[in-house]
């Protein structure tokens, strides 16, 4: 689950890193009410689930008296497709030196790495790409965790300048925060060494663990669910693993592997699947059917594919719960449907005389459907 | 012959007494998989199935000879049930549980390592030795003894690669459900070495998919160790980035995790890509002739 650059600053400050004073508005009226209380130059930053907001223009300097018309300007903007609905409106501070720091779970070292880079205020991915060896790795001892002093040397080795003592904690109190809240990322970019020498962290990203939400009920409520795809949602209540996609073949399948198996097979079909629905394993008829719902209510969905390998779940629940739903009829696009494995031939019984196309394989199953909506794109 | 596991492995079940633990635990005993013992914290005592009931998996070692413990324990308390097993000196702990926090997996794959401890997984359909013993979820019937060795990031595709090969009368020596999580105890390179050396496993079939770098892993293993042929597929090829599909670990990130790159591991390690199930059958026949 991402988080807003204030809601993760909250986080932060919580652990003691420091930051910029700030404060959320939904109106200009309101940004330039918080500016004129902070009564010096401000920071007026879009709050949207998606990098690179500033080069966007989402990110602006104003003095209190501009801060209506530029707070103005960054809400209702459009960045990359999402509408700027909030911004933070916080105290610019004077900026000498921007670095970057950040934390991620790195699968092939299966440890928690800390990045620390010189170049920091861009985008780290670019910097990876154009300058690898600015960025300075150390893959962290889940049990001693990250102490003092290795951060200390992870700031020496990367070259930053300033109070030594001063960037190393607020590097372990960035890993602490990381670690308290089970996140999956945590960046501070830009951290900020300023004229005056104090560090502080001007931008920040968290992006939590949903496993871990469980644990941590205060931030599971921070959950947005008006940015989400409203499919997406009704698919999340019924606990379906869901991705709306761009295409117009609807999917559900059993298992993440085989229903990403039959995204790959309707392209290479030449066709373009609508969404990914996993219903799980051992699902019975009313999963499927809400499945089925679902997927049908989809504006977008011009034709819907099944692809069921019966194991736990077995292939006669799948069909009852199809059955039902055209039954009550939910469904006005074509369905075409591939069954196999535990209870196979119960299914296919069931399935006789019903206005669904049955396909034995998989691929033949796929090129049909991608011909019963248009044919190849 | 087989990996890891064969007929006369000894099963431990934690979190037996739970609806989980003690459907899969009957289906394995169907299967003929010799599960000896369970345990559930504050149900020692009791009996399931027939097989006794734990407080602690300390007490059932001291009671049983244990050679596997398969962990049907929720996922708040997953990894904690798994460093159990691991430090009551079970050498093998196959863990299914979906959606196990990241930084406990984080915490607990090092410290079972350390232990000089075997865990597969989490989220993972378990391991099967065709015709021998099931220690998971998978459904036994598709699974036919013969020769081809399996590894794989998913479950219901691994079932439709293994009953693939069954039909075909290629049929199967061990099967593993590695998991689709971020974080897991045992790789695709973990497990060829031993495949490598397994008399009965004449080529393997590695089912990869989108996210993280396993895949590219194991293309280095083959290309540098490999006696067997091995034949290769990646799920998700046509997954847009930055999209979770369905596995908490089948996300593209930047430019890690993306087919291409695996794709391009399996060429320069020799190993040809099936695009479809039907395809690494014949891939299989082909490398075998
Ligand atoms: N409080 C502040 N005071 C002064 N300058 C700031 C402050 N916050 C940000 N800036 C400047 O604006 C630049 C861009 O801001 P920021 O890093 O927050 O957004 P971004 O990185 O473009 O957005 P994203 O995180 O979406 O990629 C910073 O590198 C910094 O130079
Ligand atoms: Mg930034």
């Amino acid at each position: 689950m991402k988080l807003h650059e204030f809601q993760a600053k909250e986080i932060l400050a919580k652990y003691g890193v420091p930051v910029p004073p700030g404060k959320v508005a939904y109106t200009p009226e309101e940004a330039e009410r918080i500016a004129k209380d902070y009564g010096k130059l401000v920071v007026i930053k879009a709050q949207v689930h998606v990098g690179g907001r500033g080069k966007a223009g989402g990110v602006k300097l104003a003095k209190p008296e501009e801060s209506r018309e530029v707070a103005g300007k960054i809400l209702g903007m459009d960045i990359k497709g999402l509408t700027v609905k909030k911004v933070l409106v916080a105290e610019a501070v004077d900026i000498a030196k921007e670095y970057y720091a950040g934390l991620i779970i790195d699968r092939s070292s299966q440890r928690v790495v800390l990045m620390v880079s010189k170049e920091g205020g861009v985008d780290i991915e670019e910097v990876a790409r154009t300058n690898p060896k600015a960025i300075v790795k150390y893959a962290i001892d889940p049990h001693k965790g990250l102490r003092p002093f290795e951060a200390r040397e992870v700031v020496k080795k990367a070259g930053l300048e300033g109070n030594l003592n001063r960037l190393a904690s607020a590097i372990v109190k960035l890993y602490n925060a990381f670690v308290g809240s089970d996140a999956s990322l945590a960046e501070i970019n830009p951290l900020v060494v300023t004229e005056q020498g104090e560090i502080i962290a001007a931008d920040a990203k968290i992006d939590l663990d949903d496993n871990a939400l469980f644990r941590h009920p205060d931030l599971a409520k921070l959950r947005e669910v008006e940015a989400e795809h409203p499919l997406e949602i009704e698919a999340s209540n019924y606990g379906f693993a869901y991705v709306k996609l761009d295409g117009d073949v609807g999917i559900i399948g059993n298992g993440a592997g085989l229903v990403m198996y039959t995204l790959d097979l309707v392209n290479r079909a030449g066709g373009k699947p609508a969404n990914f629905l996993d219903i799980g394993g051992g699902a019975k008829a009313d999963v499927v059917y809400n499945a089925v719902k679902l997927v049908a209510k989809d504006p977008d969905v011009k034709g819907i594919f099944i692809n069921i390998f019966g194991g736990i779940t077995r292939a006669d629940e799948v069909a009852k719960g199809v059955i039902k739903a055209l039954e009550e009829g939910l469904v006005k696009v074509p369905v075409v449907m591939r069954v196999a494995g535990t209870a196979e031939e119960e299914a296919k019984k069931l399935l006789e005389g019903k206005p669904i196309y049955l396909y034995p394989n998989s691929l033949e199953a796929a090129k049909a459907i991608v011909t019963m909506v248009g044919g190849a794109k | 012959m087989s990996i890891l596991v064969n007929k006369d492995t000894r099963v431990l079940v934690q979190g037996l007494t739970g609806r989980e633990g003690r459907f899969h635990a009957e289906q394995m005993i169907k299967y003929g998989t010799k599960i000896v013992a369970g345990v559930t914290p504050g149900k020692g005592g009791q009996e399931v199935l027939g097989v006794p009931v734990y407080d602690t998996v300390s007490e059932a070692v001291a009671n049983h000879q244990i050679d596997a413990s398969i962990v049907f324990v929720p996922a708040a308390a997953a990894a904690d049930a798994a460093l159990e097993a691991a430090h009551a000196g079970v050498p093998l702990v196959v863990l299914i549980t979906e959606g196990i926090p990241t930084l406990d997996m984080v915490a607990a794959v090092k410290e079972i390592k350390d232990l000089g401890v075997r865990l597969i997984g989490g989220n993972c359909p378990g391991l099967i030795s065709a015709e021998e013993t099931k220690i998971g979820i998978m459904p036994g019937h598709v699974f036919k003894k013969g020769r081809v060795g399996l590894i794989s990031r998913s479950g219901t595709l691994t079932y439709e690669a293994a009953a693939a090969l069954s039909n075909s009368g290629l049929g199967n020596t061990t099967t593993v459900g590695i998991g689709g999580d971020p974080i897991i105890g045992t790789t695709f390179k973990d497990l060829l070495p031993l495949f490598n050396e397994d008399p009965e496993t004449e080529a393997v079939v590695v089912i990869g998919e989108i996210g993280g770098s396993d895949e590219e892993e194991a293309a280095a293993w083959v290309k540098e160790h490999m006696k067997k042929p091995v034949v290769g597929f990646i799920g998700g090829r046509s997954a847009p980035k930055g999209k979770r599909m369905g596995h908490a670990g089948a996300i593209i990130m930047g430019d890690v995790g993306t087919p291409e790159s695996k794709l391009k591991a399996f060429a320069e390690a020799g190993i040809p890509v099936a695009d479809t199930i039907d395809e690494i059958v014949e891939l299989v026949k082909k490398a075998l002739s």
